[in-house]
């Protein structure tokens, strides 16, 4: 390939990241999707979500179970047909241009998905025949040799481990040189050193202009994201920076500490303004909208019985649950 | 050759994705060593057993031979009913209530009643009656043995009517009947059965097996995988049926050898036409196993609906039974059946020597439901995209 421009506008060039942004105005962004639907039978799974992917973004995707998070997912890359709306994924129409979607694309499905009575080198060489890959051997040598797993080439991917299956799995998913990952659950059920690795691997592949869309369960990785979105029944309820997420929220969170925190988590929650309660360890977290003299009304209510009240930053996952609860309230 | 991973033409069929889609089912199908002992193994086995085991022309039927009328007459013929080889006299039921039970609990397929005076009354010329009473609840086992009966007692009377008594001898009809059994003139059942299973064992494994080879995908959730890919539903369904193909030849070729050096079925036609006709019964199969399976939400309704179709291609095929004597309905719904229009062209090649001219109006049906299955599996196939 010539380092020249692509033929047509709508392709990102090739080498990805760093002249990608150079030329920032042409190349367009990695998701762009405008009120998607989906509905499967009576359900309607997907409530009209639009978002933004950069290039060169880990963007996360946060949500509970049932949410629509994966359909989501595959409305992006194309694996899904929307009911209503549009939108482009790296410049492809995702109604119109799926089979270019899915050469450009790395999809990697929430449940392991390659072979278990393939060896590992067998399903890496299928997947680069099937993205036609030119240099199939050396492509499939070199993933073999970056996940270190060189010597058990010819092992069946049915005995790895959890977390090297999902090592595989994006490794496989990033043979053919996506310019965008989707990734639906990556860490479910990995090892915590594992998951550490992994975010590190894809921290390191943002660096290089890959664009990231990761959905997960795990807030501790949610505030790894440069962007995240939050989805619920099928709504997609806020986007942006966690910092900015914290902030448009208008929460405070204080922490209550002392002796037999259960005994006064039930009193607390009954408390004016006070939202939610959650245990950690012999502290309570107590949050609440911010404005309505939250600090004063713990404070007079934990007098006298040995706790100390203190403020502390409210985190992604107290305004995760703080959204989840508002919204299944006035759903009702 | 298109450019790797670049953009476009790909809407194409790409050999390329194709030829990694069959080296992935033969390397699937390599490992999985009971379905590759099932593909060798089902044909010889149910073909010792079933070339062995059905005979439609059975023969040593237990029979109960009451004599009231102890007479030369009666022991010529309980002897010529056991050189019949139709019939097989049981010794120790002596009487009417013991023959009867006998027949109600099977231990007796036919009861024979030679009654009292029979030997004298035939000397008088009154014309007796031999009473054959036969457990008709199987029509086919007993009616070989009935229709040998008339000839075994008209043989036995005519030989002992001599002298004085060969005027009652029955008068010989007018004309003559003669019949030729043509292409299988010993009423050989094998040559019947075994060209017959050689239909029911492809269909039976080629339908199962692709059956499951999509499902598969699916319950393991593989098939998501598959579908993130450029790889195209032709070149999928297509990709995932060659393997299957040279399965289906290497079975037929397994059931022709044993035809031939087990059974001694004579092949009067030609090799050629024998391979084309199979490859063409294997891929329509294969198309029925790959739409099942487009179908079927998991393996377990793939192995079901799979039974769903081997049963009436066994009843209404004309394996089993004769197609000629169904009626015009379930002619019509046999004629739809693959197996039909196999087991014709099998055994015409086989035993008749059929050319071409005469394998063409089998041979068209084939094409054109093998055409028809391709097309609604991959109208499913797409369907399963969404």
């Amino acid at each position: 390939m010539s380092g020249e421009g692509p033929p047509r506008a709508a392709r990102p060039p090739e080498g990805g990241g760093a002249r990608s942004a150079l030329r920032g105005e042409t190349v367009p962004p990695a998701i762009d999707v405008r009120d998607l639907h989906k509905r499967f039978g009576d359900h309607e799974v997907v409530k009209g979500v639009s978002l933004k992917v950069e290039r060169g973004e880990i963007f996360g995707f946060l949500g509970p179970n049932g949410s629509g998070k994966t359909t989501s997912i595959r409305l992006m890359c194309g694996l899904l047909t929307p009911d209503a709306g549009s939108g482009t994924c790296l410049g492809y129409d995702i109604l119109t241009e799926a089979e270019s979607i899915k050469r450009h694309v790395g999809y990697m499905t929430q449940r392991f998905s390659y072979w278990e009575d393939l060896t590992i080198r067998e399903n890496l060489d299928f997947i680069a025949r099937v993205f036609e890959m030119r240099d199939r051997r050396a492509a499939v040598d070199k993933a073999l040799a970056g996940l270190g797993l060189a010597a058990r080439a010819d092992q069946l991917t049915g005995q790895l481990s959890g977390g090297w299956k999902q090592r595989l799995a994006l490794a496989a998913c990033m043979l053919h040189e996506p310019e965008l990952l989707l990734l639906d659950e990556p860490t479910a059920g990995v090892d915590p050193n594992a998951r550490r690795e992994f975010w590190e691997e894809l921290h390191a592949l943002a660096a290089r202009g890959i664009s990231v869309l990761v959905s997960t369960h795990y807030m501790d990785e949610a505030e790894r994201c440069h962007k995240l979105a939050y989805i619920l029944d099928g709504r997609l309820i806020v986007q942006g920076t966690a910092a900015d997420i914290i902030a448009a929220q208008h929460l405070e969170t204080f922490e209550v500490r002392g002796e037999r925190q259960d005994r006064l988590a039930p009193e607390i929650e009954k408390l004016p303004g006070v939202e939610e309660v959650a245990a950690f360890g012999d502290a309570l977290h107590v949050t609440g909208a911010a404005g309505h003299g939250l600090e004063r009304t713990l404070t007079d209510a934990v007098a006298g019985r040995g706790a100390r009240v203190a403020r502390i930053d409210t985190s992604i996952e107290d305004v995760f649950i703080h959204m989840m609860r508002s919204a299944r309230k006035a759903a009702q | 050759m298109t450019a790797a991973v670049a953009g476009d033409g790909i809407t194409r069929f790409s050999l390329g994705r194709w030829w990694g889609i069959v080296l992935k089912e033969f390397l699937q199908l390599r490992r999985d060593r009971i379905t590759f002992a099932m593909i060798v193994g089902i044909p010889i086995v149910q073909l010792t057993l079933f070339g062995y085991a059905i005979n439609t022309d059975p023969r040593d039927m237990p029979t109960a031979l009451i004599v009231a009328d102890a007479s030369e007459w009666s022991r010529s013929l309980a002897a010529a009913m056991q050189t019949s080889r139709y019939f097989r006299v049981v010794e120790g039921i002596d009487d009417e209530d013991a023959a009867r039970h006998a027949l109600a609990q099977g231990k007796v397929q036919f009861v024979v009643t030679i009654p009292v005076d029979f030997a004298r009354d035939i000397a008088r010329g009154e014309h007796p009656s031999l009473l054959v009473e036969a457990d008709a609840t199987d029509p086919l086992a007993s009616a070989m043995a009935l229709a040998a009966a008339q000839g075994i007692v008209e043989s036995v009377v005519a030989k002992d009517l001599r002298g004085p008594l060969a005027a009652l001898k029955a008068t010989p009809q007018p004309f003559a009947i003669d019949v030729h059994r043509l292409y299988n003139p010993e009423s050989n059942t094998q040559y019947n059965i075994v060209p017959g299973l050689m239909g029911v064992i492809l269909t039976m494994t080629m339908v199962m097996m692709t059956g499951l080879a999509i499902t598969r995908e699916r319950e393991r959730g593989t098939m998501e995988n598959l579908l993130a890919t450029p790889a195209r539903p032709l070149e999928v369904m297509s990709g995932k049926i060659v393997p299957y193909i040279a399965i289906g030849i290497l079975q037929a070729t397994i059931i022709l050898l044993a035809a031939h050096w087990i059974f001694a079925v004579p092949l009067f036609g030609s090799m050629v036409a024998l391979y084309v006709t199979s490859l063409l019964f294997v891929a329509a199969n294969l198309t029925v196993g790959i739409t099942l399976s487009s179908l079927a939400q998991n393996q377990l309704q793939a192995v079901q609906l799979t039974f769903f179709y081997f049963l009436p291609n066994i009843l209404l095929s004309g394996f089993m039974f004769p197609f000629q004597g169904m009626p015009r309905w379930a002619q019509w719904l046999g004629s739809v059946l693959p197996l039909t229009h196999f087991n014709r062209l099998v055994r015409g090649i086989l035993l008749k020597g059929n050319g071409l001219v005469d394998l063409w109006p089998d041979i068209w049906p084939l094409i054109v439901f093998t055409a028809a299955l391709m097309t609604i599996a991959l109208v499913f196939y797409r369907r399963t995209l969404d």
